[in-house]
């Protein structure tokens, strides 16, 4: 057979229309989703995990031949635990990509400064990390769990165990500040007492003086909402001295990177942690979950903490609400999601709360034991009434307002 | 009686850990006026090859004090040959590149070991009890130990042929040269010197702050206003240095707290540069090394 170019043209046009049809029939208009989480620059040891865990959640639902019959297509950003490339990257996804939701943020500080670019271009927004509490915007669901779900479990169990006296430790910024409050508030209605409370820029690695400081107050016990990976030190440090042994540690942030298989068991042992999700929660579907994202993963997962699991839910909720809207319209989801919805996870039952666009959820308290965290008791279907107490979008749908930018008491909560 | 026992140590071993993160770069800075913005790296690296090799079954001790110096040391003089030696001369062409070597390193190490290590190590010493107070027996060791790196490096300066021909290539390259003396290769060796005494730190540290890729970054801003605030004499400017800035560090942080501490300390180098543009021993100790 002659090969002219022309006719070459011709066939392989011809092929390509035909290898191309069905694609184009199949997949006419896939459902967008972006995800902008963290994958290097400091903040890797959490987004990584959390954006395979997203991957998983948009795989299952593809394969089960999607969502309205149609694939969803994930768009993947690395922010580099830069505030600039959020806002860059939320302004490309929103108005460039088109994406239909947005799965976003590590930090407090990202959520803040991308919810109003999703806001202007009219995206709606999920937020899948536990943090301080008070966001309330008609567009934005937080996830994750709040200091009312999980300090508020803690300090009371802490309390029984050790004593009334409580040093507070934190970082030195809005997530450690706003925790700090809550601890404070929590011991004091509980009957507490508050002996000190210390903030630490998030690149201290000597903990010297604090420590001394420590031993010389004899608090009953401290609370840690230290982050990151520098503070890690203040773990070895403290276990080092041997005070550990005498005054023992509660936290809000430790584990949640996976912090526990990283110092030693002996510096660890006997802390105790409360979350909305452990690795080791025994129930058939969690066993599954945990199963399936390592399989799935590309990449080891340390330790499957909060952050992960709630993005893989996170992912799974806006997939019901779809569901439920029967459209990708942005209102018809938000108002399906807030019929409410929920979902089983690996977590256990999640919903929607209303008013508030945060979730009603299982919490539990766990103790470190040899670098394993053993549940010692759950909590079911917590509701977020910190952020209830100044939140009702039920009745004022039209804010999108953090109410604790500044602190609680400039929020009024004594 | 028991605090201020335990207290005065804490700030020791403060002035100590800054003396060790520093000494490194203070070599490769006063020596060939280099300023290694991988140091912090080098850190990382120090503390990467303890990790590695007690997970292989290596002694810790042998790790920290014998193989980390060396692993690192090695690193530095290969990244003085590829690198460090086409730009001499050039203090902010070395400054960009020695930088870039620093998120090169970050990402290699990231690549291999994951974000974050999974390998723990305890420091191997216990708790001391002073009085009513606990303190780490690995920070009395470590102040030793700094002691002791001080101390060596002083002897090889001070005290050996190699010391003598370096601290001469530095001062008079075009002499030594003429003398016979092949500056390239002490400049080489010195770089690995300095980074050597860089790898040390990380390997003696590793147990008490533990390892991820990005760790350096903490290091290199408190070991690089401890070198500029010291000046140039390695030794004299790295001791008074850390030094001062350690025992304002430690006593404003016991006082009020680590934040303020911080800012104290950035304060005094500050104010130290503004009196002392060439650092301290720009005016004081100008003889010493």
């Amino acid at each position: 057979m002659k090969l002219s170019r022309r006719s070459l043209l011709r066939a392989s046009a011809a092929g390509a229309a035909t290898l191309a049809a069905p694609a184009i029939v199949r997949a006419a208009n896939p459902i967008k989703m972006a995800a902008i989480l963290d994958q290097s620059g400091g903040l890797e040891l959490l987004g990584r995990p959390m954006l395979e865990a997203t991957k998983l959640a948009v795989s299952e639902i593809n394969a089960a031949g999607g969502l309205l019959d149609r694939q969803i297509e994930l768009i993947a950003y690395d922010p580099q635990t830069t505030i600039q490339f959020y806002t860059q990257f939320a302004t490309q996804a929103a108005a460039g990509d088109r994406v239909d939701v947005v799965h976003a943020g590590i930090t407090s500080a990202s959520r803040e400064a991308i919810r109003p670019v999703l806001n202007r271009f009219q995206t709606l927004y999920f937020y899948n990390t536990l943090y301080e509490g008070g966001v309330c915007d008609y567009n934005n669901f937080c996830t994750g769990s709040t200091p009312a779900q999980t300090v508020e479990k803690l300090v009371p169990y802490a309390m029984n165990k050790w004593g009334k006296k409580v040093y507070i430790i934190a970082a030195d910024y809005n997530y450690g500040h706003i925790t700090a409050d809550w601890v404070q508030k929590y011991v004091r209605d509980n009957g507490g007492e508050n002996v000190a409370v210390e903030f630490f820029p998030l690149d201290v690695t000597n903990f010297g003086p604090t420590i001394k400081k420590i031993q010389t107050e004899k608090p009953d016990f401290v609370m840690s909402a230290l982050v990151g990976a520098a503070h890690i030190s203040f773990y070895r440090q403290y276990g080092a001295a041997g005070v550990n042994k005498e005054i023992p540690l509660a936290s809000t942030t430790f584990t949640l990177g996976g912090e526990h298989k990283l110092v030693s068991a002996e510096e660890g042992n006997g802390m105790i942690v409360s979350f909305a999700y452990f690795e080791e929660i025994d129930t058939p579907a969690n066993r599954k979950f945990v199963s399936d994202l390592r399989a799935f993963s590309s990449e080891d997962i340390n330790y499957i903490s909060e952050t992960t699991a709630r993005s893989y839910e996170g992912v799974h909720l806006w997939a019901e609400g779809v569901r439920k809207a029967g459209t990708t319209d942005r209102m018809a989801v938000i108002e399906a999601l807030r019929s409410p919805v929920s979902f089983d996870g690996p977590s256990g039952t999640v919903t929607i709360e209303p008013k508030t666009n945060h979730l009603v959820q299982n919490v539990a308290i766990a103790e470190l034991r040899d670098q394993v965290l053993h549940v010692l008791e759950t909590f079911e279907a917590q509701p977020p009434s910190d952020t209830l107490l100044v939140c009702d979008l039920d009745a004022n749908p039209n804010q999108s307002t953090f109410y604790f930018e500044n602190g609680l008491k400039a929020a009024g909560i004594e | 009686m028991d605090l201020f026992l335990a207290l005065a140590l804490q700030i020791v071993y403060g002035v100590s850990n800054l003396a060790l993160i520093s000494l490194g770069l203070a070599i490769i800075f006063g020596m060939m006026r280099v300023i290694n913005l991988a140091h912090g790296e080098f850190i990382m690296l120090g503390g990467y090859t303890v990790i590695v090799a007690t997970s292989h079954g290596v002694n810790l001790w042998f790790a920290m004090l014998v193989l980390a110096p060396l692993v690192v040391g090695l690193v530095g003089v290969i990244v003085e040959r590829v690198l460090i030696r086409h730009l001499y001369g050039r203090m902010i062409d070395t400054l960009l590149a020695t930088w870039g070597l620093s998120l090169f390193l970050i990402g290699a190490v990231t690549t291999i070991f994951g974000p974050q290590t999974t390998t723990t190590i305890s420091p191997p010493i216990g708790a001391v009890q002073i009085g009513g107070y606990g303190s780490s027996g690995y920070e009395l060791f470590l102040i030793l130990i700094t002691l002791a790196a001080v101390a060596g490096v002083y002897a090889v300066l001070r005290l050996t042929k190699l010391g003598l021909v370096a601290r001469a290539t530095m001062q008079r390259p075009d002499m030594a040269s003429a003398l016979g003396v092949s500056t390239s290769q002490v400049y080489m060796l010195t770089f690995g010197f300095g980074s050597a005494v860089a790898g040390l730190a990380g390997g003696l540290l590793a147990p008490i702050t533990g390892v991820v890729p990005t760790v350096g970054a903490i290091y290199i801003a408190k070991a690089f206003i401890t070198v500029i605030s010291g000046g140039a004499a390695i030794l004299a400017g790295t001791l008074s240095a850390s030094s001062l800035l350690g025992v304002v560090n430690g006593v404003i942080s016991y006082a009020t707290g680590p934040t303020l501490g911080e800012v104290a300390l950035l304060l005094t180098a500050i104010v130290i540069i503004r009196i002392m543009p060439q650092g301290i021993t720009g005016r004081f100790f100008r003889k010493s090394l």
